[in-house]
């Protein structure tokens, strides 16, 4: 797998493991292996297990021959101007699917069915099918964050959720959650960087997620990386960070106002169903009370209720596919702030360790340390990543956003279509019943 | 039996999309028959309204409309429409020519006026008299009254009527002159009166309870559709919104932008085609109106009728003591208590000269209380079979105009999803292009 990219300074690039040594990386964590490197210790740290089982190797013909399938299938949109749409060959497919609510005498969680299907060498087998919670979503986000902190990561549903307030195991809550972490995983897999990481490796394959070591790791990588950086104040950002920071707050305020509008929408909806409602039934009775106009009065009271039918689809529609995406991107875009807050402060580190070996060495003639140029490389391949992870996330957004409002405006569509349907038919009802009156007065 | 009706005489929904046969059996206020000499001789419009100011009854100025009645000759081959004969008549006139009517005809069902104060509004609509909207739809209604009274196979011939559609200054004298208005307040005593029938005629209640049946839910659905299109406007404008912020976010955007900016035109286009949407609907309301209004009229000749039939019964009553009376009196027993009775017992009778005239007076009373008898019998009798007749010819005018309006409004609907399909489809190819 190559990526078109260029690189200033070899890092996240695919280059062979001995090469380089990932500057931002927790020391005690093993490398990104890149594509042509088998990853040996790196998972057997993580041991125990909850309730995965890993799927039965069928034979790698099967296994290939899915993924072709699979392969034909993504190729959705050739407008697509995704810089790494000709270089990348997809070889990981993951899905989440299948809840099935786990109760215990502690507690009551919800797991999901995380299938992978693999061509990677860095996977044992070719096939994969384990059971995750939400906590281990979240144990690998976390994972992923720290050890790749010049990446974008992508976003996780909301973690928490007020009790009494919504149903933690409603169907509709269940179903939206686990889109969600269906897309983030998806997401973690398309990337070019993300998708060799050893956490992810574990979270697909491992029978058992021990995340206990992996959090006391967590918290001491947390700090360190905070601890290199903290305490230097960026001057300038340079331009074209500038631009992206203004855009991520715009798009976000913007992000929040189409959210209020479709909430809005929803609720004067959702009145207008209840009065429609009502309003079929009074048709109703009145046709009880009738002769000649019982069936056009019936017909009218289905008519509403029909159209009632479709209303209550499309606003379900909307509440369980539209509003999550757009929360989702509004998570998406604070990740995205948090990335460019972390490259300030590397930018600022660099520039205030310079600063300070410059006037050093005015004084004392000593040389520029290693650590400054250490501090440089930081920056510039954090500059690099969060640039290439930048256009990758304009073009998802793009498609992500094409699919959602066309999606929106096909529902309304829809809902109308049928709506007018029903209409049309009660017309031929009423009018052919005219023509039958009329014939009958003639003869 | 209808022939077409020229589009003057009334109002037909703009609908593009319906064929002609649709268009000719969509006549929204009514297949007016042009079964009566009236409407054979004349066409009726009325064709506008206006304002005035003046002085009224006790001097004070004061606003009001006026409405423009139009009558021409009927088309005849190959000639040219005539010029219209006009004249202006205000609200209050039609109201007096209606009231005219009620007392002269007690027995049909007269047509109702529109509503004189705006009700059953959603928030949108002005309650206010003024208001042009309000004015235009009154016009439409004073014009549907005209015409269902010309078209009536008795009212059309009522020379009061003629001369409301002719004669603009000598009118209201010409009314007074009939002296309704003495029978008018016995027919609002009849109205109001609490009396008990003893042989009620069973149709007649049969009748009344189907017109009371129609008037609740009539309301109700008026009330329930008011409900509705104030909601259907919340939904359709907050959408607008989307225009705003489609628009903003596409100044952002490199290659979004344009497919947003499309689209929120779109929605801005969406948000405002509800208002026309709702105004149509109005039409709807108003059918319904008229038919609301119309359960009134029945009513009120069922309570007529009651009045008769009481009246009746109390002429029977009256005469058949009489006659009890008059036998005691000959045979000399007291079987009923009377104040004469007891004083004769008590004071001693009285002397045969007495008792002979006492007698004749007694037999001519009851004369008297036979022919009253039959008189009202034949007034009862009368009344039942015209009314009946108008009665009958009244519920098949009712399933008709009301088949016609649920048609209509299914159009509509049917247009509203078009358009709805329309926006939506456009804003869907404007997002596709992002």
């Amino acid at each position: 797998m190559s990526i078109s990219a260029p690189r200033g300074l070899a890092s996240s690039g695919q280059k062979p493991i001995t090469e380089i040594l990932h500057p931002l990386s927790a020391a005690e964590e093993p490398l990104s292996p890149g594509p042509d490197v088998t990853v040996s210790g790196g998972r057997d740290k993580e041991v125990g297990l909850t309730n995965g089982t890993p799927v039965e190797t069928p034979s790698p013909a099967s296994a290939s021959v899915l993924f072709n399938k699979l392969h034909l299938d993504d190729d959705l949109d050739p407008d697509t101007r995704d810089p790494y749409a000709d270089t990348e060959t997809h070889d990981l497919f993951v899905t989440v699917d299948d809840p099935k609510k786990h109760v215990s005498t502690m507690e009551t969680y919800i797991t999901y069915r995380v299938s992978t299907k693999t061509t990677r060498i860095e996977f044992d087998l070719p096939e994969y099918s384990v059971r995750r919670r939400y906590q281990d979503f979240d144990w690998l986000r976390t994972k992923l964050e720290d050890s790749q902190p010049t990446h974008l990561i992508p976003p996780l549903p909301e973690k928490f959720v007020m009790k009494g307030v919504v149903d933690r195991f409603s169907e509709e809550f269940v179903e939206t959650r686990m889109k969600a972490l269906d897309k983030f995983l998806k997401r973690v897999a398309d990337h070019p960087v993300l998708s060799f990481n050893p956490h992810l490796n574990a979270f697909l394959s491992a029978k058992d997620l021990n995340k206990r070591q992996g959090l006391a790791l967590l918290t001491k990588v947390g700090e360190s990386v905070k601890s290199v950086a903290g305490g230097y104040k960026l001057r300038v950002r340079p331009p074209e960070f500038c631009a992206l920071g203004e855009y991520l707050d715009t798009f976000n305020q913007k992000l929040g106002t189409i959210d209020r509008i479709a909430q809005r929408i929803l609720k004067e909806q959702s009145e207008y169903l209840t009065e429609l409602r009502e309003y079929g039934t009074v048709y109703a009775s009145w046709a009880g009370s009738e002769e000649e106009l019982q069936r056009p009065l019936e017909g009218v009271a289905g008519c509403v209720t029909t159209c009632c039918g479709a209303l209550e689809d499309m606003s379900e529609n909307m509440s369980q596919d539209f509003l999550p995406v757009l929360r989702e991107y509004i998570l998406y875009i604070e990740s995205m702030k948090n990335v460019l807050r972390k490259r300030d402060q590397s930018q600022a580190e660099y520039e205030g360790r310079l600063e300070a070996a410059v006037l050093r060495k005015q004084e004392d003639r000593t040389p520029i340390p290693a650590e400054v140029e250490k501090c440089q490389d930081k920056m510039e391949c954090f500059n690099a990543d969060l640039k290439a992870d930048w256009e990758r996330w304009q073009s998802n957004k793009r498609q992500d956003f094409k699919q959602l409002l066309t999606g929106m405006a096909d529902k309304n569509v829809t809902y109308y279509e049928k709506c007018q349907a029903a209409w049309e038919s009660l017309i031929t009802v009423l009018q052919d019943k005219q023509t039958e009156d009329k014939t009958s007065e003639t003869n | 039996m209808a022939d077409s009706v020229s589009s003057e005489e009334v109002a037909v929904i703009s609908n593009t999309d319906i064929t002609s046969t649709e268009s000719e059996n969509n006549i929204i206020n009514t297949m007016v028959e042009r079964g009566t000499a009236l409407l054979r001789k004349l066409e009726i419009n009325v064709a506008e309204a206006e304002k005035r100011t003046g002085k009224n009854t006790v001097n004070m100025q004061e606003t009001y409309t006026v409405y423009l009645i139009e009558i021409r000759p009927a088309e005849t081959e190959g000639g040219t429409p005539a010029a219209p004969d006009t004249l202006w008549r205000r609200y209050s006139e039609f109201e007096l020519l209606r009231t005219y009517l009620l007392v002269t005809y007690p027995y049909i069902i007269i047509p109702p006026l529109p509503e004189k104060r705006a009700e059953f509004v959603w928030h949108k609509l002005s309650a206010d008299n003024l208001d042009p909207d309000f004015v235009e739809r009154r016009r439409v209604g004073l014009e549907n009254f005209l015409l269902r009274v010309a078209s009536h196979p008795v009212l059309s011939n009522d020379k009061i009527f003629f001369l409301f559609l002719t004669e603009e200054k000598g009118w209201r004298d010409a009314v007074l002159e009939t002296g309704f208005q003495d029978k008018a307040d016995s027919r609002l005593k009849s109205l109001s009166a609490m009396f008990r029938v003893k042989n009620p005629d069973k149709r007649f209640t049969a009748l009344k309870q189907y017109s009371d049946e129609l008037n609740n839910v009539i309301s109700q659905l008026l009330r329930i559709r008011a409900r509705v299109a104030d909601r259907l406007y919340g939904v359709y404008k907050v959408h607008g919104n989307y225009g705003r912020v489609f628009s903003e976010w596409s100044a952002i955007e490199k290659e979004m932008g344009d497919g947003l900016q499309s689209a929120g035109h779109h929605m801005d286009t969406y948000a405002a085609s509800i208002d026309d949407i709702l105004e149509e609907e109005e039409h709807f309301a108003d059918q319904l109106k008229e038919y609301l209004f119309y359960t009134d009229a029945v009513r009120s000749v069922c309570r007529k009728h009651e009045l008769i039939q009481y009246e009746l019964e109390m002429a029977a009553q009256d005469l058949a003591q009489k006659k009890q009376q008059k036998e005691e009196l000959a045979t000399g027993t007291v079987r009923i208590f009377s104040l004469k009775g007891m004083t004769s017992k008590l004071f001693g009778q009285e002397s045969p000269e007495q008792k002979e005239s006492r007698l004749a007076a007694l037999e001519q009373s009851i004369q008297e209380g036979e022919e009253t008898v039959k008189e009202k019998n034949t007034e009862c009798q009368e009344f039942v079979r015209a009314a009946w007749d108008d009665i009958e010819r009244f519920k098949e005018q009712k399933d008709k105009d009301l088949r016609e309006a649920l048609i209509s409004y299914a159009i509509m609907q049917i247009s509203m999803c078009k358009k709805g399909i329309q926006v939506w489809s456009n804003a869907k190819e404007c997002f596709s292009k992002m």
